[in-house]
């Protein structure tokens, strides 16, 4: 995933029961083994400053549509941002998804659901004007301006509002709407050829108060990119690392969410032996779920991208494999529940198997609990980013501290930590009592970014992880 | 569709410029060794850029029932706009560049599926155990610039892509595959691919230690292009210039890396992915040198950078529909240097060769540094590869390690047909790895 750096869409309200019969009535005489359309209006602003001025104030408003169809097996995708003649884009989908079929279609039973669900809305920025907005930003872009030795920063606010209408050919139909706030602040100094760059990037489920009270973390961040030019380097290898949440909040999306994803592993048979339900990953003190049912966060929603109801789902229990991610098709081609994880990042994509909110539940140890007995680690804080492909994983520091003797001392420049999943959850030996959420991020997938989720976890310490040079 | 330009002189504004993309593209995905989708995405919208009393206003959609709207959202907007530093430029001398090919709109699905599995087929001769995917896609973007001051210009582009690779799993030990290549001209010779894919597999039929510490490093076409590129060229933005956070803003005309090195940014290279006429403002076209012979020669700028730092506009701006434009690299063009590739590997005694990287990128790269974990990889040992490394990261400062630049291979090499670039072996790189 990748810390924000962008996003935005807004709507025009629509009659609903109106798009709702259109859409139902572009599904009779389909002749698929299933057929599924989504409709999705969006609008959205943006405000981004580049060292002292603005650099851009915009906002942009989107509509289109998708079919997606099943015929034996095989799928046609087709979307569209003109969305008047839904029958002959249902008719193209059917098309498409027969001249790709040879096998059978199948999907997981569900109830087909009728719902109409309204944004999660705890302060709805639509009540903000523009130039408030605004003026809260040009206040904190002078905040990371009154340090001195400052040479640029960037500060973004991003707010979208997103409708999505959904009928399927089994009966479903739901209407979600979601609205989503982000805002990334960072800081640059430069002495000569080193440049360096603090920042931080966060999110919210429909609540413009996230932009409220940041005045410290806005200091402290102008703060670090100074003091990083005076910070030294570090040697790579392997070291006992402590990871804040939400540090350790990305790890467990990189380490663990994605091997985790159904669509990896249902149609490979080694995998499937190698990813078996039961299989140790941890030591006993290891529990990671994920849900879109966890509420209001940024990964939360009641239905899924295929009218999948979502729950809760546990990955990995006291140590051991328990659950996975799924998708109709991964859970019935598995033989397992749908999770409601098949989630699409707009009109423009099939839906495909995601993370949701993806959480290490906490422990006992208090920090001072996890530093004791580290004689020579490091303390890494906040994030840039993180990547996985197949058992190997990164993560990326935002910023690095050295530990010695149980204490946290001066601060490094950043380092990217890697990691493998068959051993690195077993190195996690210490979890921390303090649960927080990172909300700040996006996830990419399959061409699909940035999706909306987030992650969690209390500090977590880790044996033999491996560190870059910095 | 409305005629928007002249809503936005009817609402008054002294300068303004509608910005209309129309694309389709057609992909098929395997999965699992077969046909598995067959996808068809159409995107239109529009983008009304204006400037007024002297700042920048911008507000786009893709919905034709809302583009009557855009006028007075841009009315709304451009009082907090940024203060803008050029005018919008007339029509220009436009080169000819192939990027339209008639072959790829009329491709059949049917040829697109054989393509594909011929692939697959090909490699699972061999290694039966690989599990394939692919992908094989067609597409025409069409985009057109009207402005106040007489531009009206617009050009269509196709674009066909093939890529397909494959997982092997062998206990806990996985092993990912990929080879794919673009262009907007087609193409039809994809035996290459299956070459390149079978000799991966091959060199990672082994596992070996990851030599550590400072040793040589040879990056591949792709792993320069992983691991290189984006650092270095990250300074030669208009923005970082503008702002003083490129590390080389003040050092134009100066030695930078090694001179074995010179770098072009060239839009106007017949069928590459990224090549046009003009830039996303309608300045035309043109090669470029950013680096030549080691020496800053150019950044890339755009009207607004261009008009900030009192240059002209070097046709560098690209822009996505909801975007203001920005400056920006289009085809790379790295040119070879004299040694035969074989030779690269002479009198290493123990070194790696990175062919691709895992989360570069995702860290501050501002300075020109790169860090990642080597996620395809080999041990060089005595001149020779003797098998694949895993767990192993690599971290530097990407002018130092040109700086300590030990050769560079005598052809250069189309990546993904967007980025032209030999094979360079360095010194200056930190290998890490899992104990």
């Amino acid at each position: 995933m990748e810390a924000n750096t962008s996003q935005s869409p807004t709507l025009a309200r629509s009659t609903d029961l109106t798009i709702r019969d259109q859409m139902q009535d572009a599904l009779t005489g389909h002749g698929a083994d299933f057929v599924e359309i989504r409709l999705e209006e969006s609008d959205s602003s943006r405000i981004q400053y580049r060292a002292r001025e603005i650099e851009e104030i915009g906002r942009t408003s989107g509509r289109g549509g998708s079919v997606r169809a099943a015929v034996k097996g095989g799928w046609g995708f087709v979307s569209f941002n003109d969305t008047d003649d839904l029958k002959s884009r249902v008719k193209l989908a059917v098309e498409q998804a027969r001249a790709v079929g040879g096998e059978k279609t199948t999907l997981a039973e569900t109830e087909p659901q009728v719902a109409n669900v309204p944004p999660v809305l705890m302060n709805d920025p639509a009540n903000v004007s523009l130039s408030d907005k605004k003026d809260r930003m040009d206040h904190y872009n002078d905040l990371i301006w009154s340090t001195p030795g400052i040479q640029s920063s960037t500060v973004i606010y991003g707010d979208n509002r997103r409708r999505v209408h959904y009928v399927n050919s089994e009966g479903a139909a739901v209407d979600q709407e979601f609205v989503h706030v982000i805002c990334y602040i960072s800081a640059v100094a430069r002495e000569g050829g080193d440049v360096q760059q603090a920042g931080f990037s966060i999110g919210s489920l429909g609540d413009f108060s996230l932009i409220d009270g940041l005045d410290d973390e806005v200091r402290a961040v102008g703060k670090r990119a100074v003091d990083l030019l005076k910070a030294p380097g570090i040697e790579g290898g392997d070291r006992t690392v402590i990871l804040d949440p939400v540090l350790a909040g990305v790890f467990a999306h990189e380490a663990f969410g994605h091997l985790s994803e159904a669509d990896h592993v249902y149609e490979s048979d080694q995998l499937k032996e190698i990813m078996v339900l039961g299989r140790k990953f941890g030591q006993p003190h290891l529990n990671i779920i994920d849900g879109g049912a966890i509420p209001s966060l940024r990964g939360s929603m009641e239905y899924d991208d295929e009218g999948t109801p979502t729950k809760r789902t546990d990955l990995i229990r006291d140590g051991v494999l328990v659950g996975r991610l799924h998708s109709r098709e991964t859970a019935a081609k598995m033989g397992e529940a749908p999770s409601g994880n098949a989630r699409a990042i707009s009109f423009n994509h099939p839906p495909i198997v995601r993370m949701t909110n993806t959480i290490i539940e906490p422990g006992d140890a208090s920090l001072e609990d996890l530093l004791e007995g580290v004689d020579d680690g490091v303390y890494v804080r906040n994030w840039y980013g993180g990547m996985t492909e197949m058992e190997m994983f990164t993560f990326s520091s935002g910023e690095a501290y050295r530990i010695r003797n149980g204490r946290i001392e001066e601060m490094v420049r950043p380092v990217k930590l890697s990691g493998n999943v068959f051993k690195t959850l077993h190195q996690i030996d210490g979890i921390g009592n303090d649960l927080g959420m990172n909300q700040g991020g996006g996830c990419g997938k399959a061409g699909q970014s940035p999706l909306p989720v987030s992650n969690g976890s209390p500090h977590i310490r880790i044996q033999n992880c491996l560190v870059s040079g910095a | 569709m409305a005629d928007l330009l002249q809503n936005a002189k009817d609402a008054g504004f002294e300068q303004a410029e509608v910005y209309r993309i129309t694309s389709q593209s057609q992909p098929i995905r395997f999965e699992a060794n077969r046909l598995k989708e067959a996808t068809r995405r159409d995107t239109s919208g529009a983008a009304l850029r204006v400037i007024q009393d002297g700042r920048l206003g911008l507000s786009a959609t893709t919905d034709p029932a809302a583009e009557g709207e855009l006028p007075g959202r841009v009315k709304e907007l451009t009082p907090f706009g940024a203060e803008a530093s050029f005018e919008l430029p007339g029509p220009g001398d436009y080169p000819q560049v192939q990027i339209y090919d008639e072959a790829i709109e009329s491709l059949t699905f049917d040829a697109m599926v054989q393509t594909g599995q011929t692939l697959i087929d090909a490699v699972r001769k061999d290694w039966p155990d690989l599990n394939c995917s692919a992908s094989v896609s067609r597409g025409v973007h069409r985009q057109s610039l009207v402005n106040t001051a007489g531009l009206n210009v617009s050009f269509p582009q196709t674009s066909y892509s093939v890529g397909f690779g494959g997982e092997l799993v062998r206990g806990d030990d996985m092993l990912s595959v990929w080879e794919g290549f673009g262009a907007s001209l087609m193409f039809t010779d994809t035996d290459w691919m299956i070459e390149s894919l079978i000799q991966q597999l091959e060199r990672a039929r082994n596992t070996a230690d990851t030599p550590t510490g400072q040793v040589p490093v040879i990056f591949t076409p792709r792993g320069v292009s992983a691991a290189l590129l984006r650092p270095l060229l990250g300074g030669f933005n208009g923005k970082s210039v503008m702002t003083g956070s490129s590390p080389i803003g003040d050092r134009l005309g100066e030695k930078v890396i090694d001179e074995r090195i010179s770098i072009f940014d060239d839009p106007t290279i017949d069928g590459a992915i990224g090549s046009r006429p003009f830039d996303d403002e309608g300045i035309p076209s043109r090669r470029m040198a950013l680096i030549d012979h080691g020496v800053a020669s150019n950044f890339l700028y755009d009207l607004q950078t261009a008009g900030r730092m009192n240059a002209t506009s070097t046709g560098a701006a690209g822009r996505g529909l909801s975007t203001l434009p920005g400056p920006g690299t289009s085809v790379l063009d790295v040119a070879p240097g004299d040694t035969p590739y074989e030779d690269l590997f002479l009198g290493i005694k123990e070194g790696i060769l990175v062919e691709r990287l895992l989360g570069a990128g995702q860290g501050n790269e501002m300075g020109g540094d790169f860090k990642a974990n080597v996620s395809l990889g080999y041990k060089i040992e005595n001149g020779k590869i003797v098998g694949r490394i895993k767990d192993t990261m690599i971290s530097g400062n990407v002018y130092d390690a040109l700086s300590k630049l030990e050769a560079v291979s005598d052809k250069a090499e189309w990546v993904y047909g967007s980025l032209r670039t030999p094979a360079i072996r360095c010194l200056g790189v930190e290998v890490a790895a899992a104990g």
